[in-house]
C-alpha cells in the first residue's frame, strides 16, 4: 500500500541503516578477544553514551532507547507499533499475578516502555480492578488470577497469559491496514506455535496442554502440528518440511541452539522485503526490528566473550543480521 | 454579443495556455515535494548527501519548466505578448486548447511519479552514495514521457494557423 506520509520517514531510515551491523561487522567484533574489547570496538561504532562509562547494561538500554527516539521523531502513526509491545504488556500481567498471588516482592522485574507500566499492573491487579485494562486483557487476567490462586500452577498461569499474548498479536495483525504488522503477527504466532512443539516434544507433555498453549494461525496447524510434537521429534520435522518453515525442519536436525536461532532468523528473513519499500510504515518496522535483532545479537556475543565460551559456540548463536 | 462571446477563441486558446502551465507546474511541485521530504530525511542523518539528493529533488522540477515553455509560446501565438491579440475564432481557440493538453496532462501525471521515483532513488543515494549516477538512471527515465509530450504541445501550437 503506497502511502507518501512515510516519505520522509523512510528516507532517513535509509540513512540509518547504514550504521547496522552487517555480517563483516559482526566478524570485526568476533575478533576482539575481550569483553572490555567489545566494548571499545562498539563505542567507536557510535554505540551507548560517549560520556558514560563502558557498561554493558547501560549501552544496551541506550541502543534501545534510540530507537524509540528515533521512531517518535520520524513516525506519523506511533499506534502501528503497538503491536511490538504486547509481549512486554502481558509479561507485566504474568509479573504482576505472580507477585500479588505469591505475596512477594521483585524489583525490576516489569518493563516500564509500555502502555501500562509495572507500578499500575501491580495497583490493577492487587485491587482486582481488570476492567482498567486493555478489552483484550480483562478476561485472561482474571482466568490468570483465579488459576494461580487456586491451583498454584505458574506454568498453567504462564500458559494462559502466553497464549492470550499470540492471540492479541495475531488479532493486532489481522486488523491492521499494513501488510507488514499482518506478516509480523503471522510468523510470530508460527514460530511461537512451533516452539511449543518442540519444547513439548521434548518435556513430554499431552496433547491437551499443547493445543491450551498454542495460538492459531493461518500457515501452520496446531491440530497437525500438536498431534506431529505427540509422534516425536520426526513427525514433528517432517510435517515442518510441508509448511512455509521448512528450514526449521533443518535447523531442528542440527542442534536446540541452531534452532533457536532459526527462529530469529525467521522474522529477519519476513523482513527483507522491506528493503525495497519506499512508501508504507514497513522499513520503519522492519527497522525496529532490525535494531532489536542486532542488541539481542551483540548480548548473545558479550555474554560469550564474559563467559569465555568458544568462538564456534558463539557463532553457532549469533543471528542473521537485516543488512 | 461582444466580450467573452465574441472572443471566444481567445478564451479558448487562453484555456490552453493555463492548463499546460497550471497542470505542469503542479505535477512538479507534487513530485519536488515527495521527493524534498525524502531529500530531508537523508540530509537530517546525513548532510554530506546534501548536493546530491538535491539534484535528486529537482529532477521532477523540469514538467513545470516546460509547462511555462508552452504557455509562452501560446501566448506568443495568439499575440498576447506583443500586444496585439490575433484574431481566432473558437474552431481555432480550441485546436490551441487541445495542442495545449499533452504537456499539462503528462506533466501532471510525470511529475507526480517521477517525484516518487526520485524518492525512491534517494533511498539508494542514503545507502550507497557512491551509486549516484544509476540511482538518478531511474527518475530520468520517468522524464522521457513529459518531454515527448512537450514535443507534441509545441509541434502542435506552433503549426496551428491564425490569422
Amino acid at each position: 500500500m503506497t502511502d507518501i506520509r512515510y516519505t520522509y520517514a523512510v528516507a532517513r531510515i535509509r540513512a540509518l541503516e547504514v550504521s547496522l551491523f552487517n555480517k563483516a561487522a559482526i566478524d570485526q567484533l568476533m575478533a576482539c578477544e575481550t569483553e572490555q574489547q567489545c566494548l571499545q570496538f562498539l563505542s567507536e561504532k557510535g554505540w551507548g553514551d560517549v560520556n558514560a562509562s563502558l557498561d554493558v547494561e547501560a549501552m544496551m538500554e541506550c541502543e534501545e532507547a534510540k530507537i524509540w527516539k528515533v521512531m517518535e521523531e520520524v513516525a506519523v502513526d506511533m499506534s502501528v507499533f503497538d503491536v511490538l509491545s504486547y509481549p512486554n504488556l502481558f509479561h507485566n500481567l504474568k509479573a504482576a499475578i505472580k507477585e500479588v498471588c505469591t505475596e512477594t516482592e521483585n524489583p525490576g522485574i516489569f518493563y516500564d516502555d509500555c502502555s501500562i507500566s509495572g507500578a499500575e499492573m501491580l495497583d490493577i491487579v492487587r485491587k482486582k480492578e481488570f476492567s482498567r485494562l486493555p478489552a483484550n486483557m480483562v478476561a485472561v487476567a482474571q482466568e490468570a488470577y483465579d488459576t494461580l490462586l487456586h491451583t498454584r500452577d505458574g506454568q498453567l498461569c504462564d500458559v494462559i497469559i502466553d497464549k492470550a499474548t499470540l492471540d492479541a498479536v495475531y488479532a493486532a495483525g489481522k486488523a491492521a491496514k499494513d501488510d507488514i504488522v499482518r506478516d509480523y503477527a503471522e510468523s510470530t504466532v508460527a514460530i511461537a506455535d512451533i516452539k511449543i512443539a518442540v519444547r513439548s516434544q521434548k518435556t513430554g507433555k499431552s496433547l491437551d496442554f499443547m493445543k491450551r498453549a498454542m495460538a492459531e494461525c493461518n500457515s501452520i496447524s496446531v491440530d497437525q502440528l500438536s498431534k506431529a510434537a505427540l509422534s516425536g521429534a520426526d513427525a514433528i520435522r517432517e510435517y515442518l518440511m510441508g509448511t512455509a518453515y521448512s528450514e526449521g525442519a533443518k535447523a531442528l536436525d542440527e542442534s536446540s541452539s541452531a534452532f533457536e536461532r532459526w527462529c530469529d532468523n525467521r522474522m529477519m528473513q519476513t523482513m527483507q522485503p522491506q528493503k525495497y519499500e519506499s512508501f508504507s510504515v514497513g522499513p520503519l518496522f522492519a527497522y525496529v526490528l532490525a535494531r532489536e535483532n542486532e542488541i539481542k545479537t551483540i548480548r548473545i556475543i558479550l555474554s560469550g566473550k564474559q563467559n569465555g565460551f568458544s568462538d564456534e559456540a558463539i557463532r553457532e548463536r549469533v543471528r542473521e543480521m537485516y543488512v | 454579443m461582444e466580450g467573452i462571446w465574441g472572443n471566444l477563441g481567445i478564451v479558448y486558446a487562453l484555456l490552453g495556455a493555463a492548463a499546460a502551465v497550471f497542470l505542469a507546474g503542479a505535477g512538479s511541485a507534487i513530485g519536488v515535494g515527495i521527493a524534498g521530504q525524502a531529500a530531508s530525511g537523508v540530509v537530517a542523518e546525513d548532510p554530506n548527501q546534501f548536493a546530491k539528493v538535491l539534484i535528486m529533488q529537482l529532477l521532477p522540477g523540469t514538467q513545470g519548466i516546460y509547462g511555462l515553455l508552452v504557455g509562452f509560446i501560446t501566448l506568443s501565438k495568439i499575440g498576447l505578448l506583443g500586444g496585439s491579440l490575433a484574431a481566432i475564432d473558437p474552431q481555432t481557440g480550441l485546436m490551441i486548447l487541445a495542442a495545449c493538453l499533452p504537456i499539462g496532462i503528462v506533466g501532471l501525471i510525470s511529475g507526480k511519479y517521477q517525484g516518487m521515483t526520485s524518492a525512491a532513488a534517494i533511498g539508494i543515494v542514503a545507502k550507497k552514495p557512491d551509486q549516484f549516477g544509476k540511482a538518478m538512471l531511474f527518475p530520468a527515465m520517468v522524464e522521457t514521457y513529459a518531454i515527448l509530450a512537450l514535443l507534441i504541445s509545441i509541434l502542435s501550437v506552433s503549426n496551428i494557423s491564425v490569422a
